[in-house]
């Protein structure tokens, strides 16, 4: 039995209605623990107030210099004493779980067995960055419940100026739309920058998401500084059987204005199936014994929304990899912005494959790492230094598919003309 | 002093010996899937295979109460293996048909809602807030808990246009993310500085190279090294107070709530978008935020009823346009919608095309 519980009335409306309720649940671990008590209290204060009552300080594990987000209450008396003593500390621990999140009741019955002994009893499922995050510690107890999770296998993660924990979607495990093993991806990449997560030393924090496909389910292109995602370079596959089944559930209208017209680029046509293309970069879909769904791949642009909507009867191509892009994030300081093209295409499949994924992203860290200022992110810097700096810098050669469009304006100076010329042509010729 | 123990740094762990055994048979080989019902989808595999996943949403914050009732469920109405989804929902999957039902009822009977797939409203990805975050706005828990309560509806259907994200942020750095709706604390006042603490607490070149704006200098502020803001200048984003709490942005009146809407990370259609701005001004109201919810829902009404099906809020916007968009939802445009930051040149309408 913990102490009396404060009364609550702010929190105590949040209990009502039908989504499950987290004060409901704060409140169920306050009946034994003192600590939870003094947080609804100061929860309760911060919702009367409008004020929030934490600050930050330093508090970690032996061995590492991030991965521990302390929280100090500054709620306190004329005497500088914390009025809610027992929450005083309420440090979160942040562990890296596994690529696409998923767990054995095993493995959760025992994260709780930990957190309950010697933390809150509170687990957030999960962080915005990815994390377990293990709410609610005292300092004496942060080493203690760290070494218990550091022995099942679990790791910090990251905080503070470094390479930042990651996720993956569902991808290879449960998802027809998967272009690579995001799963393994992600752990080989985020597991070759372990000192760079747990010794911060970066001018900022780095992140790293990797998806599937464009569909983009863990959002990379916006919330990481390196996105891997998904794509194939050869025709969408097709399945005859199941174009028929979609057309006859779903008709002509739904495949004219669902599909057909929503295609970005205009590749889809509807043709008799007698004249369909034969030509290289066609391929084609059955509707029903005389119609067909022509697409022209050369001129898709991997969006995945026909693909989305007749799953199954179309999806990715044989020749599958990703796109690189780099410099997302959110909108300190400059604006948010979206990671950009850093390489159209790369094979991941052969540990040959894996190892240059890494090795690009240790030469965008180590270029970062160099060049940036301090609390500037990556896209702040390529937005600083100008695209072509930063290619150079890491070593990747210009591409087309980097830009929207060329330069619209005459302000460069461009007296090393015919030598790009010959690098350019230099460039066709090895890529042929 | 007793010898510390060295940390294994074992980083990300092999996610393989976490799979349901159907998915580590077919992992990278399926082809296709359908959704029976809203919060079901059932994934076939190249081999025949065939894999059922209920989604049920959760409160995030979870005790250690509601993880285990999970893992009852789990073990006793599914499979012994769950995933989490990135807005915090659960996921069970099983091997028949036949145990969807009863899982299904049995999540219910717990108070955990099956829905979130397909065209749906999912669980509002959303932030700390004042119950662990050090510079928050507002509360993101309570926030979230009280508009899900409203739209519990649109999770446990599918009846939008296409699928609606949502998230919540306490302060403007927007860790909740893009999102079709997203809600963000607004600061409307410059920081107050408790000039007394400047020198102790601040690295004041790190503050003054924060700001968007240059509007921060060192300052000597009754004899004592500090910052002064030039006001006019200021534009309330709130970048100084990480690195320098005595300039506290957080004020229980003017910190209001902006609603964004049009945010997309996937490229589905047309490119990624950012969320934009359509309305600010809103009250932090604890402990249920009423006037967030009824502008959000109106949003999200208006484009139900209008939008055709596959267009997200963004894919909407851009057939309608943003004048349409003021006119449906009845949100006044204001002088503050019209951007001037940098770039801002290229969202002004530079042709004849208007809608009459």
């Amino acid at each position: 039995m913990a102490k009396k519980q404060y009364d609550t009335p702010m929190l105590d409306q949040l209990e009502s209605g039908p989504w499950p309720s987290f004060v409901t649940g704060l409140k169920r671990l306050a009946k034994d623990n003192d600590m939870m008590v003094d947080l609804l209290g100061q929860l309760e204060t911060s919702y009367k107030t409008k004020k929030g009552y934490w600050k930050g300080g330093t508090v970690g594990v032996f061995g590492y210099g991030g991965g521990v987000i302390p929280r100090f209450t500054e709620l306190k008396d004329e005497h500088e004493k914390p009025i809610f003593p027992d929450a005083a500390e309420f440090h979160t621990l942040r562990i890296m779980p596994p690529g696409g999140m998923h767990y054995t009741t095993d493995l959760l019955r025992k994260f709780c067995d930990v957190w309950e002994k010697h933390g809150s009893g509170l687990i957030a499922l999960h962080g915005q960055s990815g994390d377990i995050m293990f709410q609610g510690a005292t300092t004496a107890n942060v080493q203690i419940a760290f070494d218990e999770f550091n022995e099942m296998g679990f790791d910090l993660g990251g905080a503070g100026p470094a390479v930042r924990t990651s996720m993956s979607c569902v991808g290879a495990a449960r998802c027809e739309q998967s272009c690579f093993d995001e799963a393994r991806a992600m752990r080989s990449t985020v597991n070759n920058f372990l000192d760079d997560m747990h010794r911060p030393a970066l001018p900022y924090k780095f992140k790293f998401k990797f998806s599937g496909c464009a569909n983009d389910c863990v959002n990379s292109i916006q919330r990481s500084d390196m996105a891997v995602i998904g794509t194939w370079r050869d025709s969408i596959q097709t399945d005859d059987a199941l174009g028929k089944k979609w057309f006859a559930k779903h008709g002509m209208d739904e495949l004219v204005n669902d599909v057909i017209t929503r295609c970005p680029t205009k590749a889809l046509s509807l043709k008799n199936t007698a004249d369909v293309s034969k030509a290289e970069g066609i391929s084609s879909v059955a509707l029903n014994d005389s119609q067909s769904l022509q697409i022209e791949n050369h001129n898709c642009v991997r969006c995945m929304h026909c693909v989305n909507v007749m799953t199954g009867a179309l999806a990715p191509g044989k020749d599958k990899g990703a796109t690189i892009l780099i410099g997302g994030k959110s909108v300190l300081k400059i604006g948010a912005t979206m990671g950009t093209v850093i390489v159209p295409f790369m094979k991941l499949e052969s540990d040959e494959d894996f190892d240059a994924l890494n090795e690009l992203g240790q030469n965008a860290i180590d270029f970062f790492a160099e060049n940036a200022l301090e609390h500037e992110r990556t896209g702040e810097m390529i937005d600083r230094i100008g695209l072509v700096n930063f290619l150079e810098g890491i070593g990747v050669e210009i591409d087309p598919s980097m830009v929207l469009h060329p330069r619209a304006n005459p302000y460069i100076r461009t007296d090393g003309w015919d030598e790009e010329v010959e690098k350019a042509e230099q460039r066709k010729a090895n890529a042929a | 002093m007793t010898e510390m123990r060295e940390p294994i740094e074992s980083g990300v762990p092999d996610h393989v010996q976490y799979l349901h055994p159907l998915m580590k048979k077919n992992y990278g080989n399926w082809k296709y899937h359908d959704r029976p019902r809203p919060g079901v989808l059932h994934h076939v595999a190249h081999g025949g295979d065939e894999i059922w996943t209920v989604r049920a949403g959760t409160q995030r914050q979870m005790d250690h109460y509601t993880i285990r009732k999970l893992c009852d469920i789990a073990d006793n109405f599914a499979e012994g293996h769950v995933r989490f989804t990135i807005r915090s929902n659960i996921e069970f999957m099983v091997s028949a048909e036949s145990k969807v039902a009863p899982l299904i009822e049995e999540l219910n009977k717990n108070g955990f809602p099956v829905g979130g797939t397909g065209n749906s409203v999912s669980m509002i990805s959303h932030t700390q807030g004042w119950l662990h975050c050090d510079i928050p706005g507002t509360d993101a828990s309570g926030a979230v808990k009280a508009l899900m309560d409203e739209l519990i509806h649109e999770f446990t259907h599918e009846e939008m246009p296409n699928r609606v994200k949502l998230s919540t942020s306490c302060c403007e750095i927007n860790c909740g993310g893009q999102a079709d709706i997203a809600i963000v604390i607004q600061h409307t006042k410059p920081p107050k500085i408790n000039h007394d603490l400047v020198a102790n607490v601040c690295e004041r070149p790190t503050v003054v190279a924060r700001c968007p704006v240059a509007a921060i200098r060192p300052a000597l502020v009754n004899g004592k090294p500090s910052l002064e803001i030039d006001e006019a200048k200021c534009v309330c984003c709130g970048a100084c107070f990480p690195p320098c709490p005595p300039m506290q942005i957080n004020d229980p009146e003017f910190s209001k709530f902006a609603i964004w809407v049009g945010g997309k990370n996937s490229n589905a259609r047309i490119r990624p978008t950012f969320h934009k701005l359509v309305a600010s001004g809103i009250p932090n109201n604890p402990p249920r935020w009423p006037e967030v919810s009824a502008v959000v829902k109106n949003i999200l009404n208006v484009y139900k009823a209008d939008a055709k099906p596959w267009e997200r809020l963004s894919d909407w916007v851009e057939r309608i346009g943003w004048p349409q968009f003021f006119e449906k939802t009845g949100l006044p445009f204001t002088k503050y919608h019209i951007d001037d930051w940098r770039g801002s040149r290229a969202t002004l309408n530079a042709s004849t095309h208007i809608r009459f």
